[in-house]
C-alpha cells in the first residue's frame, strides 16, 4: 500500500513506461488489482447463484413458462401480470398468505419478548452460564427434521402433551385442529430460533452502557422498571434485525407444514407459501404461478422490513 | 446488575433451560423405549430400554449411506466456504480494488432475500438446464460459499492491525504470502466460528435436497428421514421410536460439534459478525 501511495503522489510523464501502465490498470481495477481475483470465485457464485436466479424468478413470474426437455425450443410468451392474477384468485394461495400473516403475528412478538428476557437474565456472571447457553442454542443447531420428529411424537392425539392436559386437551388434537395448527408451528419455530436470537441480544447487551443502570438506580428505578427504560431503548437496532430476520424465517417456512400438520393440513390451515409454491411449481408443473407467489412473498418481506425500521427506528 | 443471587432469574433461566432441553432428552428416552410410552412417568424409563428402533429405521433407511450422503454434501460446502470465503473475505477488508463497493452490498442483500424464493429458479436451473439432479454438485452449488462466513472471515481481517499489513508489504511480502502466513494465523478463531455455522446450514437442510435427490442412494439423512416420516412410518410396528431414533441420529453430530466448540460461538465471537 505505501508504494501505491508513492505512485499516486508522483504523477506526470517522467514515470517510466511499465509504472505508467501499471498507474493504469490501478485506475481501472482499483489499487490492489489482486483483490479482484480473490474475490471473484465468490462474485461468479452469487452471481450465478442469487442474482440472476432472482432476476430469473420475476422473468419466470411474467411469462408462460412450463418445464421442457432439455434444449427443446419452446416458446414463452409475456403474459403480463396473467400469473400473479392466477395465483391471487387461488384460494390455496390467499390462505397460505393468511396463515403466513397469523404464524408472524404470533411468533414474532414472542420471539423478541422471550429472547430479550432471556438474553437479560443470561447476561452478566451467573453460575453455569456457558451451560445454560449451550442449552439455549441446542434447538437452533438441530436439525428441523429430527425435532420434528419428536414435536409429533409430543403432540400427537395420545401423546405426553395431551396427557399432561387430561381433561383440558384439545379436540381434535393440536396437529389436525384447524384452529391450532399454525399456532403450534409458531410456537415450534419460535422455540427453535430462540438460541440464535438470544445470542443476538447478548451482543448487543454488551452496548448498553453500565452507567445508565446506575444512574437508574440512583434515581431508584427497580429492576423492572431498568429494564423497561434503559434495556429496551438500548437494545433497539438489534430489536429491529431481530424482527426482520423472525420475519424472513416465517417467509422461507416450509419443513414444518411439510412435516409436522402432515402437508400443511387440515384443510389447509397450515400451508404457507413456500410450501404452495413446491405445490404449484414442481409437483403440478406451473413454475410462473410459483415465482408469482415468491415474488409477492419478497415484496411482503420488504414491506414489513421497511415499516418495521420507520417504527423502531423513529425516536 | 450482575449479582450472583437473584431468585428470579434464576427461576427464569432454570424453566428456560427445562424447556429447551426437555425434547431433545424426550427424543433419546423415545428412541429406546419397544413400545412407545406417553404417560408422565413414560419419560423416565426403568424397563424395556432396547436399541431395536436403530435397527429397525437402519432397515429402511440406510442410515451409514444417509450419513455418508449428508457428510459429503456438508463437506462440499465447507471446503468452499473456507477455501474461497477466506480468500473473499481478505480482498473485502484489505484489498482495495473496483467493485469492492458493490460486492459487499451484494454480499449483505442475499441475507435478507429468503432463499427458499430462489428454489424455482433454481431448479430450473440447475435440475433442469445443468442436469445436475441426483448429484453431490447439484446439492453443494446454491449453498457453496456461505455468505455469513465471508461476513465474518472480512471482519475479523477488518479488525487486525493495519501497520501488520504495511510493515509486511514494505519487507515485500506478496499479497497471497501476507493472506497466508499473516492473516490466516490471526483469524483462526474466525476459522472456527465460519466453520461451524456453515456446517448446520447443509447438513440440517431439508428443502433443496428432497428438490433435487430422487435417489434414495444419495439423499443424505434429513431428507431420508423425512420421507421415512412422510411415506413409511404407518407400516411400522413402532413408527415413532424408529422416527426418533433416526431423529437422534441426525441431531447427534450438530449438537456434539456445537457443544465441543461452544467456546467458538459465543455472543462475543458473532457479534463481530453481526456488527457492520
Amino acid at each position: 500500500m505505501p508504494n501505491a501511495t508513492v505512485t499516486r503522489d508522483q504523477p506526470g510523464p517522467t514515470a517510466p513506461p511499465s509504472k505508467r501502465r501499471s498507474r493504469r490498470l490501478r485506475t481501472v481495477f482499483g489499487r490492489q488489482p489482486l483483490g479482484i481475483g480473490l474475490a471473484a470465485p465468490y462474485a461468479v457464485f452469487l452471481a450465478a447463484v442469487f442474482a440472476y436466479p432472482l432476476g430469473l424468478a420475476v422473468w419466470i413470474s411474467f411469462h408462460d413458462y412450463f418445464f421442457a426437455a432439455p434444449g427443446a425450443q419452446v416458446s414463452r410468451p409475456f403474459v403480463g401480470l396473467d400469473n400473479y392474477k392466477t395465483a391471487l384468485s387461488d384460494p390455496a394461495v390467499r390462505r397460505s398468505f393468511l396463515n403466513v400473516v397469523e404464524f408472524l403475528v404470533i411468533n414474532v412478538p414472542l420471539t423478541v419478548v422471550l429472547s430479550l428476557v432471556l438474553a437479560t437474565a443470561l447476561n452478566g456472571a451467573i453460575r453455569g452460564r456457558s451451560f445454560l447457553r449451550v442449552a439455549y442454542y441446542v434447538p437452533y443447531v438441530s436439525a428441523s427434521v429430527a425435532v420434528v420428529a419428536v414435536w409429533l411424537f409430543l403432540f400427537s392425539g395420545d401423546g405426553m402433551v395431551n396427557k399432561l392436559l387430561g381433561p383440558l386437551a384439545p379436540d381434535p388434537s393440536w396437529l389436525v385442529n384447524s384452529g391450532l395448527a399454525m399456532p403450534v408451528i409458531a410456537i415450534f419455530v419460535t422455540w427453535k430460533q430462540l438460541g440464535f436470537f438470544i445470542l443476538l441480544y447478548l451482543a448487543a447487551l454488551q452496548n448498553v452502557s453500565k452507567e445508565l443502570y446506575e444512574a437508574a438506580s440512583v434515581d431508584g428505578a427497580g429492576k423492572f422498571r431498568s429494564f423497561m427504560s434503559v434495556t429496551v431503548p438500548g437494545v433497539r437496532p438489534a430489536t429491529t434485525l431481530v424482527v426482520i430476520l423472525a420475519t424472513i424465517t416465517g417467509a422461507n417456512l416450509f419443513t414444518e407444514p411439510y412435516l409436522l400438520t402432515n402437508g400443511g393440513g387440515p384443510d389447509g390451515a397450515s400451508t404457507s407459501p413456500v410450501f404452495v409454491m413446491y405445490q404449484k411449481g414442481i409437483e403440478q408443473g406451473s413454475p410462473d404461478v410459483a415465482s408469482a407467489i415468491g415474488v409477492i412473498l419478497v415484496i411482503g418481506v420488504l414491506v414489513i422490513s421497511l415499516i418495521n425500521r420507520r417504527l423502531l427506528e423513529r425516536d | 446488575m450482575s449479582r450472583i443471587r437473584s431468585w428470579p432469574r434464576i427461576v427464569v433461566l432454570v424453566i428456560g433451560a427445562i424447556v429447551f432441553l426437555f425434547p431433545f432428552y424426550y427424543m433419546v428416552i423415545g428412541s429406546l423405549q419397544a413400545t412407545p410410552d406417553t404417560s408422565i412417568a413414560g419419560a423416565i424409563p426403568i424397563h424395556g430400554v432396547t436399541l431395536n428402533n436403530y435397527a429397525q429405521i437402519n432397515e429402511r433407511v440406510d442410515l451409514l449411506r444417509s450419513l455418508t450422503n449428508s457428510g459429503i454434501f456438508t463437506g462440499g460446502v465447507l471446503l468452499f466456504t473456507v477455501v474461497f470465503g477466506v480468500l473473499a473475505g481478505y480482498a473485502l477488508a484489505r484489498l482495495h480494488f473496483r467493485g469492492r463497493g458493490s460486492l459487499f452490498g451484494l454480499m449483505l442483500l442475499v441475507q435478507v432475500v429468503p432463499f427458499q424464493l430462489l428454489i424455482i429458479p433454481l431448479y430450473v436451473m440447475i435440475v433442469r438446464n445443468y442436469g445436475l439432479a441426483d448429484s453431490y454438485m447439484g446439492m453443494i452449488l446454491p449453498f457453496a460459499i456461505n455468505s455469513t462466513a465471508v461476513f465474518i472471515f472480512r471482519q475479523f481481517f477488518l479488525a487486525l492491525p493495519e501497520d501488520l499489513f504495511a510493515a509486511a508489504r514494505i519487507d515485500g511480502a506478496s499479497e497471497l504470502r501476507i493472506l497466508w502466513s499473516i492473516g490466516l494465523p490471526l483469524v483462526r478463531p474466525a476459522l472456527l466460528t465460519a466453520t461451524l455455522i456453515a456446517f448446520i446450514g447443509p447438513w440440517n437442510e431439508f428443502l433443496w435436497p428432497f428438490l433435487v435427490t430422487k435417489d434414495a442412494n444419495l439423499q443424505p439423512l434429513a431428507v431420508s428421514l423425512a420421507n421415512y416420516i412422510s411415506n413409511i412410518a404407518g407400516r411400522a410396528a413402532n413408527p415413532y421410536g424408529a422416527i426418533l431414533a433416526g431423529a437422534v441420529v441426525l441431531a447427534a453430530p450438530a449438537v456434539a460439534l456445537f457443544v465441543a466448540f461452544q467456546k467458538h460461538f459465543t455472543s462475543s465471537e458473532l457479534g463481530s459478525g453481526v456488527k457492520g
